[in-house]
This record gives structure tokens, C-alpha cells and sequence, in this order.
């Protein structure tokens, strides 16, 4: 239980719509313990990606409490929130979202900018994050001269450079082919096995069974939490 | 921390270079407006000082009245209304510092094998007195000079310089009208006087000897003007009114009737010169500070652009942990620093134009620290002012919106 890092209680979100206040997401109770890899999948609407928002700290819930790494994260300003994503998360995106016009270099330091690191030590940081990613060797390239999968490595460096206590990744392998689908879940499983929390969005049943733990959501609510019955290929 | 948003906004600013120097563009005419302005006009404003100095202070010019003979009606000055002995009066009256009677004129001067025609003043040292202008080589004539006519003389610096050339004029022999004068002295400089004349292509010689042997008068003791300097300047209003009061009296002017003399006052019309010109100046600022004005509406407009733009790149910088606080200092720093940029070419540009006006057209210009220090004051202000708002909006932004955005 104090091994929780994050620990959802009763969480709902609704929306106002023209349509009226629609409910993406209804008490929702979830408890991920550190060094946990879990994937959350449900159809498209069924509430994930809302969760994931809340999740980090970028969207706040309805009602109910969310605690992350021991902190009640309504209880925060928006700066705290901020050092939040900047420290204790790490985000990796479906569209990769690197700054097309910074080196990969660049792109991976830039959270230290935000955490107020000296230039030296973000620039060996990055360097450092891109050689864990197998990329050093490109570290002044732009992200539109690399192939998608060597940008969502990039990307996956620039989440760990702060050392997140969890990664939250939604979607990472939906635009990549399945090849290097599994070079990306490959390099999740080792950063998990170093201790990293990862949750991980997807709709991909192959993608999941990377992972520890599935839950499954539909229409807003968990209708299934289990652990994976055979990982991948570990 | 600061620095490396320094970075990331010259970075963006790089990312598109021909918007950033055309945003610039505003912000140099407009600022390269206000100095050259700014600096012509202070020019303008120096000129007029220096010619209502050169010419002295708190003066009166007392003018002959017009002869009417038959509807035939000759210039002011001409009647020979005015003697020295009103002159002489007038330096009785309270508040009057000094009293010159002038007799002037025009004449050819020959010293050697050069000749010049130039504007002769026959005057008292008195003269030199009202009008603050030194005997720089030399010295002046006297009054005893004046009282027994003596034909000395006094020489302007472009008078000198047409006649004697770089040899000292000093205890030379001129020719007046082919009468002999001695040159007892040099005149400092004048410069140009308030009507555009050459102050200094003068000569002055004693009144008595212009009436007497050069001009000639047919009513001995009469002159053209005199020249009266108050004491003051608060006291003008006061001398003007018991001199009048006392010229009407001693030439029995009936109540009603003309007076046969005519007055300006001199420093007055410098006054309203240099008031027109301090006004001018200030308008010719007013308009160039609109460009600045619009300059900065241009930077607003295209960081507002710019925000929209890179809306996805400011939700990817919240998500990955930037405070609203980074996303404002970021967008502010690029409206700055556009605006300190071109700003700076902007004063170069000012600076030169305004060199180059004065070059081109002899017009004086000068370039003061203040206006260099209100345009790029003004300049950084309009820069935080019009990028406050676009980097308050960038800084507001709601990341998961920001971050769907495409």
C-alpha cells in the first residue's frame, strides 16, 4: 500500500456537452503499485484516454481523489502540477511529439530547461538518455531526418531524462508498423525491469500482452482487471 | 533557467526568419522615425536659440516713422522722426539697461586690390552691448570716438574674410566710400540671424562719422533706429509702454493722432519663433511615434499568429512539465527581443538619416542621449505591451486542447 504510486478513488469525469453533461468516466477505483507495467485498453469512447489526461495531472476529475506518488493531486496549483509532469512523469505520445526544429539532442533536454539544469548537465543527460535508446550517434540530427520508430525512441528518452517514477505512454505503437511496434515494447519491458511504473494505453490486444497487468474499460467504467496470463514473449 | 528561455525564444524567432525581419521592419521605421524626427527637430529648436542669442536679449527696435508726400508713401525709417536726443531720453527711463541709435546702410569697401559690399551700421558701443556680441581682435571705438566722428571701424568675420583674407585686419586701412578708415578691431562670430542674413558680413563705425561722412543725413542729429535693451525681460511690457508714452510727448503726438515711430519687439518675435518650432518638433515626434505605435501592433499581430501556430509545441512543453509562468516569459522574450532588435537597427537608422540630412541639407540636427533613451524606452515598452497579451494567451492554454491540436 505505501508502495502505491498511484491510487484512484471514486474518480469521475464528466463532460458539458450541447448534448447535455456526458460522464466519460464513472467511479473509478485503481490502485497501481510501483514497478507495476500495466495496460489499459478499451475501445475508442470507452473513457482511456480521459483517464490518461487525468492520470497526468494535465485534466482533473469531476469527483473523487487521486493520489500520485503520495501526493492528493487536487489539492495542487498549476505549477505544482506542472513539476509534477515534469518530474515524476514521463509522457510518451501516439504522435511522438518532438519539436521538429530542435535536434534530437534538444528535444530530449528540453524538460531539464524546465527543472532549471545548468546547459552542461542537460546536454550529458541527454546524450546519456539518447545512448539508453541506442541514438546518441544522431544527437545533433532533426526528428524529421529518423524513421518513426527511432523518433518515439527519441521520445521515450526525452520522458526518462528527468528519472520519472512512472511512464505513461498512450498509444506509442500506433503509428509504427508491427515490427518496430516490438522494438518499442522491448525497450518498455527493460525500463520496467529496471523499476520504472509504466501504464500504457492501447487498443492492441498483441501490444498488451507486453504488459503485467490489463484492465479493460468500457463505457467509462473498469470492467476487467487481470493480471496478463502469459507474458509476451519473456 | 532565464538564459535557456532566451535560447528557446531566438530559436523560434530563427525558425522563421523572413516573419521575424519583417516584424522587425515595424518596429525599425517606426523607432528610426522618432530619432531622426527627434533629432531634427531638437536641431531646429538649437538654431532658433542660437540666432535669438546672436541676436540679444530682451530688445526693442525703434523705427522712424514713413514720410506720405503726395500719396506717395516711402518705407518706415525714412521720415527722420527719431533722434539721438529721444536715444538719449529713452536711457533715462527706469528698467532700460542700454540705448543704441543705429544708422544703417550699405556700402562698397575697398583695402587694397579686394572689394566688398557689405552692410555698414553707424552706431554708439552701445551696440555691442544690447546685442552680446564681443570684440574678439583689437578693440571697440569709444564713445569720445562717436562724439568727435573718427573714421574707425569695426569689421564683421565675413567682412574680414572677403577683404584681408587670413591677414589680421587689426590697424589696417579700409576705404569706405573712398573715405579712410582704421580698422580697430574684429567682430566674434554671429552666424546666421533670424531673417537667414549673415550677421557677420558687417561693419560697424561710429554713428556720427556714418551720418556725417558716409551716408550723409539732411536732418543732422536724426537716425533710422534705435535699438533699446531692457534690464530685464519681465520689465519689457513696462518700458515699452512709458517709452512710447514719453516719444509721443517729445514729438508732441495729439492724443488720437499716429505716432510717427513704429516698435517691435524683438525677443518677442524670437519667442514665438522658437515656440512654433518647439511645437513643430513635438509634432513631427507625435507623428513618428504612431509607426511606433503601429510597429508594435504588427508584433502583436504576429505573435498572436505565432501563438496559434505553435499551439501543439506549447502543449507539448506543458506536458512535459513547463509552467504557465516559462510558456508567458518564452513568447514575451520573442515580442522583446524583436522589438530591442529593431529597435537598435532602428537608431542606427535614425542616426544616420538624420547625419545624412544633415549633410544632404545643412539642416542642424542633434541627436541627444534622451531621444535615443525615449525611443528605445518607448520601443521596449510597446514590445512587452503588445506581446504581454499573445504570450498570456499561449501561457493559458489548455494542454490536452493544445496538444490535439493540429
Amino acid at each position: 500500500m505505501s508502495d502505491a504510486v498511484i491510487r484512484i478513488e471514486g474518480l469521475s469525469k464528466s463532460y458539458q456537452t450541447s448534448a447535455g453533461l456526458f460522464p466519460a468516466l464513472k467511479d473509478v477505483n485503481l490502485v497501481i503499485e510501483k514497478g507495476e507495467f500495466v495496460a489499459i485498453m478499451g475501445p475508442s469512447g470507452s473513457g482511456k484516454s480521459t483517464f490518461m489526461n487525468i492520470l497526468g495531472c494535465l485534466d482533473a476529475p469531476t469527483l473523487g481523489s487521486y493520489t500520485l506518488d503520495g501526493r492528493a493531486v487536487a489539492s495542487l496549483d498549476s505549477d505544482e502540477l506542472a513539476g509534477l509532469r515534469n518530474r515524476t512523469i514521463g509522457f510518451v505520445f501516439q504522435g511522438f511529439n518532438l519539436l521538429p526544429r530542435m535536434s534530437l539532442r534538444d528535444n530530449v533536454a528540453l524538460p531539464l530547461i524546465y527543472a532549471g539544469i545548468a546547459l552542461a548537465e542537460r546536454q550529458k543527460r541527454a546524450h546519456e538518455m539518447l545512448a539508453r535508446v541506442g541514438l546518441d550517434a544522431k544527437a545533433l540530427s532533426l526528428p524529421n531526418q529518423i524513421s518513426g520508430g527511432q523518433q518515439q525512441r527519441v521520445a521515450i528518452a526525452r520522458a526518462l531524462v528527468s528519472h520519472p517514477r512512472l511512464l505513461l505512454a498512450d498509444e506509442p505503437t500506433g503509428n509504427l508498423d508491427s515490427h518496430t511496434s516490438i522494438e518499442i515494447m522491448k525497450l518498455f519491458e527493460a525500463l520496467n525491469a529496471e523499476g520504472i511504473t509504466i501504464v500504457l494505453v492501447t487498443h492492441e490486444t498483441d501490444i498488451a500482452q507486453h504488459a503485467q497487468r490489463q484492465v479493460h474499460f468500457y463505457d467509462g467504467s473498469i470492467i476487467s482487471d487481470q493480471a496478463t496470463p502469459v507474458r509476451g514473449t519473456a | 533557467m532565464k538564459l535557456a528561455m532566451l535560447g528557446e525564444a531566438w530559436r523560434a524567432m530563427g525558425a522563421n526568419r523572413m516573419r521575424t525581419v519583417l516584424t522587425m521592419l515595424g518596429m525599425v521605421i517606426g523607432v528610426g522615425a522618432v530619432v531622426l524626427m527627434m533629432s531634427i527637430g531638437q536641431g531646429a529648436q538649437y538654431a532658433i536659440q542660437q540666432s535669438i542669442s546672436s541676436m540679444g536679449s530682451n530688445l526693442f527696435i525703434l523705427l522712424s516713422g514713413h514720410t506720405s508726400t503726395g500719396g506717395v508713401r516711402s518705407a518706415a525709417g525714412e521720415a527722420h522722426s527719431l533722434t539721438v536726443a529721444d536715444a538719449e531720453a529713452i536711457a533715462e527711463l527706469p528698467g532700460v539697461q542700454s540705448v543704441a541709435p543705429i544708422h544703417p546702410g550699405n556700402a562698397q569697401i575697398v583695402y587694397g586690390s579686394y572689394n566688398w559690399n557689405t552692410s555698414v551700421i553707424g552706431s554708439t558701443p552701445a551696440y555691442l552691448e544690447a546685442r552680446s556680441w564681443p570684440v574678439v581682435a583689437g578693440s571697440s571705438f569709444t564713445q569720445s570716438d562717436v562724439r568727435s566722428a573718427t573714421r574707425v571701424a569695426l569689421i564683421g568675420q565675413t567682412a574680414a574674410q572677403n577683404l584681408f583674407g587670413d591677414e589680421n585686419p587689426v590697424g589696417h586701412t579700409i576705404r569706405i566710400r573712398q573715405s579712410p578708415f582704421t580698422v580697430l578691431g574684429v567682430l566674434g562670430t554671429k552666424g546666421q540671424g533670424m531673417d537667414g542674413r549673415d550677421q557677420d558680413d558687417t561693419i560697424l563705425i561710429p554713428l556720427t562719422t556714418a551720418q556725417r561722412n558716409v551716408f550723409g543725413t539732411p536732418f543732422p542729429g536724426t537716425v533710422r533706429m534705435i535699438m533699446v535693451q531692457t534690464a530685464t525681460q519681465e520689465i519689457m511690457p513696462v518700458v515699452e509702454k512709458s517709452m512710447t508714452e514719453l516719444l509721443r510727448q517729445r514729438h508732441r503726438t495729439r492724443e488720437g493722432m499716429d505716432a510717427d515711430f513704429s516698435l517691435r519687439n524683438l525677443t518677442a518675435v524670437a519667442d514665438s519663433a522658437a515656440e512654433s518650432t518647439r511645437v513643430m518638433s513635438l509634432l513631427l515626434g507625435a507623428i513618428a511615434s504612431v509607426s511606433l505605435l503601429v510597429g508594435g501592433i504588427g508584433i502583436m499581430n504576429i505573435m498572436l499568429v505565432s501563438v496559434t501556430e505553435r499551439t501543439r509545441e506549447i502543449g507539448i512543453r506543458m506536458s512535459i512539465g513547463a509552467r504557465e509562468g516559462d510558456i508567458l516569459l518564452q513568447f514575451l522574450l520573442e515580442a522583446v527581443i524583436i522589438s530591442v532588435v529593431g529597435s537598435s537597427a532602428g537608431l542606427l537608422l535614425g542616426i544616420g538619416g538624420a547625419l545624412l540630412a544633415q549633410a544632404m541639407t545643412g539642416t542642424m540636427v542633434i541627436i541627444s542621449g534622451s531621444s535615443i533613451l525615449v525611443a528605445f524606452g518607448v520601443a521596449a515598452t510597446v514590445g512587452i505591451f503588445f506581446g504581454f497579451y499573445p504570450a498570456k494567451k499561449a501561457a493559458r492554454l489548455d494542454p490536452i486542447e493544445a496538444l490535439r491540436y493540429q
